[in-house]
């Protein structure tokens, strides 16, 4: 059935919240400004404009130097994107290996699901940054490894998640409808499952997003993520912790950065998770 | 003597998206210590009626004009703080569904009496020493320790008379009770039933209570009302309204003429399990069903049914047995089975707001079907979804529409087009009239009955509820804890049952005629528990 206008009209979804309009608007403006850094920004990302280090805002640069004398405006938009596009990147592929190991799990059941889950549950045991540090320490700090171990890490909490709201939605009757129709696993998982999974899986996907620009962010802090003289604003933290000695706000700019993208994530996250309440699967009668 | 309550062309209103009048100038009186009963299909206003005596409306209606006045007070020109005050200690309710009034995470004796120990009447103290006389005073069992257990830890019964010890609780001068024994089976609902009327009776309480069904007004209520439309059209003494009303009630020849040939479901000897070890909860259940005939099995709550409409379907492993569908023997599992048996085979499950995607359009729940049974697609597969809806008396745009749209009988409509719409020669249905209320029940029965008929379909009508069985089936088969006690015409099983488990259930069932709960309590066997004595 295709959908009509006239349908589409009468499922009209419920205004968003202000909170989650301000953050979705401050969320796609970082989005662009960033993606658009080599347009915007005054000079390279790598490129020295001052031999003063840590330079006052306004006097050096709209926005100051950092440690090196480069332009931090630069830096700040050129971070941006690989800070963002990182976080997207790693967050993407982690749901596609957890939701997908999740379901599969769950719809296959028995041994499968065994050896699955205990896999991940003991990656899961790990503390997430020893289990970074061994992965990077013995494959090296090239990006995809970055890329790899960071989504890794966040596919074990996805596939956790999404296992338990299959098992959950796998005990309703319209999947047992389903069921004895005779519709093959793979018709069950994705026209049945994953439908109603979506809402908390797209919350989590939220929640996730930020957790990995943290978890990247921490990384380039200790100098395991993305590596000098790429820009970054984990990096940037590092960097220019020690100009604030001198009164230099060039850590906290990038700081304050992580900050507002993780804020506003978490606004348009609380507006979707509570519209999902209306759209969810009805409890089962006692 | 003077009413206890008194209302006045009482007007409530809906706003928003449906105006109009909900309760259109309604005109009632109780008596201290009487008991009315307020009955009408669902919308008639019935719970309307009976919020608005504590002066409350729902969000998006509200009282528009009339008068109540309740002992001495005009309970719409009460100030909030005596109106709550009102609430609870003078005027209590006891809901539809316990379950749901329940907070899960408490023990229900702290809840039972947390309203008398709030307002300062009773100490903590005191407060469990009520408790604990109510409970005894409804008949729970284990009334000393019932009190620390969480809701679910009781059943449905149970926790409906820990609703209504609640209410109790106050001393309240007026209890309004809201349908609550809709929820409940029938031989559970005689048990609370009789508890209620005992305490009415004891504490000689005014009660209104609500109800879409004649026979169970009548056996609490001395004085019905009938609602219709948000006004009362009819009204009277208990008996006299009864003989009135119920007299026209099912009459129909029971059974048809059916071609003696073979079956086409031979059910031999299904024993079905959970787990390895544990008791069948299906043991031997053996039983066929012929061409065109529809087989109806009644049992109580956790006899087996659910469990054998899956076992039959495929969805469970047997353990031992066997099924033959049209002379065929019939693999266990769904997955073994053919197209064509898949096809010739349908269910239709309980409750259509878990039986139904949340997340899929009518159009393509019924078009699924079509395209992998009868290999409909596009245009063709559209064209007979319209018809399927005609079939069901829904309206066209219903298909576009996701089930959180739909209304409770259009759901139920959906969830049996659905099993209907790959022309099968068997539905199995499991339940499919029990969350409905009395109007939508009947319009259901009355759809399967047509379709039946017309189609020379065979159902296996699965239900706790003997009325409905009997109105539908040829043949009935009881199920008492997972094995058959017995099975026969539906007409000669009703009017001559010969296993006691089966005479129990058919005097259980709520009869329009005076006196039937005093019937079916006698009757019943001594080891279960009976009215309560206090």
């Amino acid at each position: 059935m295709s959908i009509t206008g006239a349908a589409r009209r009468s499922l009209r979804l419920p205004a968003l919240p202000t909170r989650a309009v301000i953050g979705l608007a401050v969320l796609v403006a970082l989005l662009l400004v960033s993606a658009a850094a080599p347009l915007l920004a005054p000079f390279g990302e790598a490129e020295i404009v001052s031999n003063e280090s840590f330079g006052f805002p306004a006097v050096v640069g709209p926005l100051g130097t950092d440690h090196l004398g480069r332009d931090l405006l630069s830096r700040l938009l050129y971070g941006g994107r690989s800070t963002l596009l990182l976080a997207l990147a790693t967050t993407a592929i982690a749901f596609v290996v957890g939701v997908g190991a999740g379901l599969g799990a769950a719809m296959a059941g028995g041994v499968i699901d065994e050896v699955v889950s205990r896999f991940f549950d003991a990656l899961l045991s790990f503390p997430s940054i020893v289990l970074a540090l061994l992965m990077i320490g013995a494959l090296g700090t090239s990006m995809p490894v970055l890329i790899g171990t960071v989504a890794l890490v966040e596919a074990c909490r996805v596939f956790r998640m999404a296992r338990a709201l299959a098992i959950d939605i796998s005990a309703l009757d319209f999947v047992a409808a389903a069921r004895a129709r005779g519709e093959g696993t793979w018709w069950l998982a994705a026209r049945e499952v994953l439908p109603n999974a979506l809402g908390p899986l797209s919350v989590e996907f939220g929640l996730r997003f930020t957790y990995a620009i943290l978890f990247l962010s921490a990384l380039s802090f200790i100098g395991l993520g993305v590596q000098p003289p790429t820009a970054d604003w984990g990096v940037m933290v590092r960097e220019n912790a020690k100009g604030l000695l001198y009164g230099s706000p060039a850590a906290l700019v990038p700081a304050a950065c992580i900050t507002l993208v993780t804020l506003s994530v978490n606004t348009i996250v609380d507006a979707f998770a509570d519209r999902d309440q209306d759209l969810r699967v009805p409890d089962m009668p006692p | 003597m003077k009413p206890l309550l008194e209302v006045e062309r009482l007007v409530v209103e809906a706003g928003g998206a449906a105006p109009g009048r909900i309760l259109d100038g309604i005109d009632l009186r109780i008596a201290p210590g009487e008991v009315v009963a307020a009955i009408g299909a669902s919308g008639s206003g019935k719970s309307t009626l009976g919020l608005a005596l504590a002066g409350y409306a729902r969000p998006g209606t509200r009282i528009a004009s009339g008068r109540i006045r309740f002992d001495e007070h005009d309970v719409l020109a009460l100030p909030a703080r005596e109106l709550r005050l009102l609430r609870g200690r003078d005027i209590a309710f006891v809901p539809q569904s316990a379950a749901a009034a329940f907070n899960p995470a408490l023990t229900i004796g702290a809840q039972v009496v947390e309203a008398a120990v709030l307002r300062g009447e009773a100490s903590r103290a005191e407060g469990s020493r009520l408790a604990h006389r109510l409970f005894v005073g409804f008949g729970l069992p284990d009334p000393q320790s019932i009190g620390r257990r969480y809701p679910h830890q009781v059943s449905g019964g149970q926790l409906q008379r820990a609703a209504a010890a609640m209410a109790f609780a106050g001393n309240p001068k007026l209890i309004v009770f809201d349908e609550p024994t809709t929820s409940l089976d029938v031989t559970t609902q005689v048990g609370v039933l009789a508890a209620f009327r005992e305490r009415i009776r004891s504490c000689k309480t005014a009660a209104l209570y609500i109800s879409h069904d004649i026979a169970v007004a009548a056996e609490l209520a001395d004085r019905i009302v009938v609602l219709e439309h948000g006004r009362i059209v009819d009204q009277g003494g208990a008996r006299e309204l009864v003989s009135r009303h119920g007299a026209r009630r099912r009459d129909r020849a029971l059974t048809r003429v059916l071609p003696d040939a073979e079956p086409l479901l031979a059910v031999d000897r299904l024993t079905v399990g959970y787990g390895r070890s544990a008791a069948p909860v299906l043991a031997e259940v053996s039983f066929d069903i012929r061409h065109g005939e529809t087989v109806g099995v009644i049992g109580e709550s956790g006899s087996g049914k659910s469990t054998l409409a899956r076992a039959l379907i495929g969805l469970l492993q047997s353990r031992n047995g066997a099924i033959a569908f049209a002379g065929q023997p019939l693999p266990a599992l769904v997955r073994h089975r053919s197209l064509r048996t898949r096809k010739a085979l349908q269910i239709a499950f309980q409750s259509a707001d878990v039986a139904l995607n949340p997340r899929q359009r009518a159009g393509d729940i019924l078009g699924r079907p079509l395209t992998m049974f009868r290999g409909l697609r596009g245009a063709e597969r559209d064209r007979e979804v319209s018809r399927l809806l005609a079939l069901f008396e829904l309206p066209a745009d219903v298909a576009m529409r996701f089930p959180s749209q739909l209304s409770g009988g259009q759901k139920q409509r959906i969830n049996l087009a659905r099993a209907l719409a790959g022309e099968p020669d068997l539905v199995i249905c499991d339940e499919v009239t029990s969350a409905l209320d009395g109007d939508l029940r009947l319009s259901v029965i009355d759809l399967l009955r047509r379709l039946r008929d017309e189609r020379a379909l065979s159902l296996l009508f699965i239900t706790h509820d003997l009325s409905c069985a009997a109105e539908l089936a040829d043949r009935i088969v009881v199920l008492h804890r997972g094995r058959v006690v017995e099975t026969g015409p539906t007409a000669e099983l009703l009017d001559r049952p010969v296993h006691p488990h089966t005479a129990e259930l058919v005097r259980s069932v709520p009869r329009p005629e005076a006196g039937w709960l005093d019937r079916a309590l006698a009757q019943r066997p001594a080891t279960k528990p009976v009215a309560p004595v206090l």
